[in-house]
C-alpha cells in the first residue's frame, strides 16, 4: 500500500505477533514501548490497530500521545466492513464468525490449532456452538482464499456467506495519515 | 508409573485424591467419574468429594492458566471433566439437604452469544455451592428482570465477550436502579474486554477477571451482605 504510493523508503512498518488476536491483554504491552520509541526518536506514528480488544487501553495510551492516531472502531472486522454494514450483519445473527483475507490464510495456525482444535475437535462445538454463520470479509478477489474461508466454515460447521470490502477501511485513515506527515519533497504524483 | 498402569480402586484416598487433581488437570473425563464413584462408594460424603476433588483441582487448574502455563482449551477440557463429576454428585448433594451457600442468576448479555466464560464461571459457582440458574446468551434486560423476579437471587451476574456488547450491562444496571431495585442484589461483572474500572464505572458491585475469582467474590460478597442484613435487623 505505502509501495503503490511511493512511501516505501519513508515509512517503516513494524508488524506486532499475528496471535495477539488471541491475547489482546498483551497488544499494549508489545506495542507501547515501540510507539514510544519511535517518539523518542522523533519519528510521526501512527497505529495500524483499532481497538482490538484492548479494552479502551489503546485509547488511553494514544490520549497521552497526541498526533498518534489509530485505525477507527472495534476491531478488524468494523473498519473492513465498515460501521454501519458491520453493525447490520452484528444484528441480524449475533452469531456470526468473522474471517478476513489474513485469518482465511492463516484459519489452520491462528484459529484451528490456537483453540486446540487440531488436538480436540470435540471442542469444536463447545466454541463455535452458539455461532450460527461465518462471514469471509474478502479483502481481495482471489479464489484460493476464498476456497480456504469456504473450508474453515465447513469445518467450523457454520453456514458461508462472503461480503467484498475491498481495502478501503484499512487504507484510507492510514493514507490520510502518510499524506498529512509526508514532506511536499518525498510525496510523488502516483496517488 | 504410566497412568494407564494406574488402577484408581488400589490408591488409598489422599493418593486416589491426588491423581483425581492429576486427571482433571489432563481433562480426564472418565476418570474423573471413576473416582468420584470409588470415593462416594468408600464412604466420602458428596460434599467432601466436590470440594476435596473437584473443586482443588480445579483452583490448581485455574492458577495455572493465570500463570499462562495452561491454555483455554486445556481448562475446557478440565471444567469437562469437572462436570463429569459434578453430575454425579449433583443429586446427591441435593438429597443431604444442605442449604445452598446463596443464589445467583447469570446470563451473557443481549447480543453476544459466547458463553465458555459464563459456563466455567456457573460451574465453580456451583462448586461454591451457589445454586446457579443460567439464562443462556443474547439475554436483555427484560429477561434479567423476569429471573430476579422469580427466583430473587443473591447475585445476579453479567458477562460479555465483546467491547460492543459489555455496554449493555450498564443498562441492565441503570434500569434496575431507576426500578429502585439495584440493591436487592449483588451484581457482579465478567469477561474479556472488562476490567475493574469498567465495572466500577458502570456501577457492578465487583468485576471478576476469572472464574475462580468469581466463585471467591460470590461467597465473600454474600457473607457481607447477609452479616450487613444481619446487623441492620438488630440495630431496629
Amino acid at each position: 500500500m505505502f509501495a503503490d504510493a511511493g512511501l516505501a523508503d519513508a515509512i517503516d512498518v513494524h508488524y506486532l505477533q499475528a496471535n495477539l488476536h488471541y491475547r489482546p491483554e498483551r497488544i499494549m504491552g508489545e506495542l507501547a514501548p515501540v510507539v514510544e520509541a519511535a517518539i523518542d526518536s522523533g519519528r510521526e506514528v501512527f497505529v495500524a490497530y483499532a481497538d482490538c480488544g484492548t479494552g479502551g487501553h489503546l485509547d488511553a495510551f494514544l490520549a497521552e500521545h497526541p498526533g498518534v492516531g489509530r485505525l477507527p472502531g472495534a476491531h478488524c472486522y468494523e473498519f473492513f466492513a465498515g460501521a454501519e454494514e458491520f453493525a447490520e450483519m452484528h444484528d441480524d445473527q449475533p452469531g456470526t464468525f468473522y474471517l478476513t483475507d489474513f485469518l482465511a490464510k492463516h484459519f489452520d495456525s491462528l484459529v484451528w490449532v490456537n483453540l486446540g482444535l487440531d488436538r480436540h475437535p470435540q471442542l469444536r462445538d463447545v466454541y463455535f456452538g452458539n455461532y450460527t454463520r461465518l462471514v469471509y470479509l474478502a479483502q481481495t478477489d482471489d479464489p484460493a482464499i476464498t476456497r480456504r474461508a469456504m473450508d474453515a466454515a465447513e469445518q467450523l460447521g457454520l453456514a458461508f456467506e462472503i461480503r467484498h470490502t475491498g481495502r478501503r477501511g484499512l487504507a484510507a485513515p492510514m493514507e490520510r495519515w502518510a499524506d498529512a506527515i509526508t514532506p511536499v519533497s518525498i510525496k510523488t504524483g502516483t496517488r | 508409573m504410566a497412568d494407564d498402569d494406574i488402577v484408581l480402586a488400589d490408591l488409598n484416598d489422599e493418593d486416589l485424591v491426588a491423581q483425581m487433581h492429576d486427571d482433571l488437570y489432563d481433562g480426564m473425563a472418565p476418570e474423573i467419574i471413576e473416582g468420584t464413584d470409588i470415593l462416594l462408594g468408600r464412604g466420602w460424603g458428596p460434599e467432601k468429594v466436590l470440594n476435596e476433588a473437584l473443586v482443588e483441582g480445579m483452583r490448581i487448574v485455574g492458577i495455572d492458566f493465570r500463570d499462562g502455563i495452561l491454555f483455554v482449551p486445556e481448562v475446557l477440557l478440565a471444567a469437562n471433566a469437572m462436570k463429569g463429576g459434578m453430575e454425579i454428585l449433583r443429586p446427591l448433594l441435593v438429597e443431604t439437604g444442605a442449604e445452598p451457600v446463596g443464589k445467583v442468576v447469570i446470563g451473557t448479555v443481549k447480543g453476544d452469544i459466547h458463553d465458555i466464560g459464563k459456563n466455567l464461571v456457573a460451574m465453580m459457582l456451583e462448586g461454591a455451592g451457589f445454586e446457579v440458574i443460567d439464562l443462556g446468551i443474547n439475554t436483555d434486560a427484560a429477561q434479567f428482570l423476569a429471573a430476579l423476579d422469580e427466583h430473587k437471587p443473591d447475585i445476579l451476574g453479567m458477562s460479555a465477550l465483546l467491547t460492543t456488547t459489555m455496554p449493555y450491562m450498564k443498562v441492565v444496571i441503570d434500569t434496575l436502579k431507576e426500578l429502585g431495585r439495584r440493591s436487592e442484589q449483588i451484581v457482579l461483572v465478567g469477561g474479556a474486554p472488562l476490567n475493574e474500572e469498567f465495572g466500577s464505572a458502570i456501577g457492578a458491585d465487583a468485576y471478576c477477571r476469572d472464574a475462580a475469582v468469581a466463585a471467591e467474590t460470590a461467597k465473600s460478597l454474600v457473607q457481607a451482605r447477609r452479616a450487613q442484613i444481619r446487623a441492620d435487623a438488630l440495630a431496629v
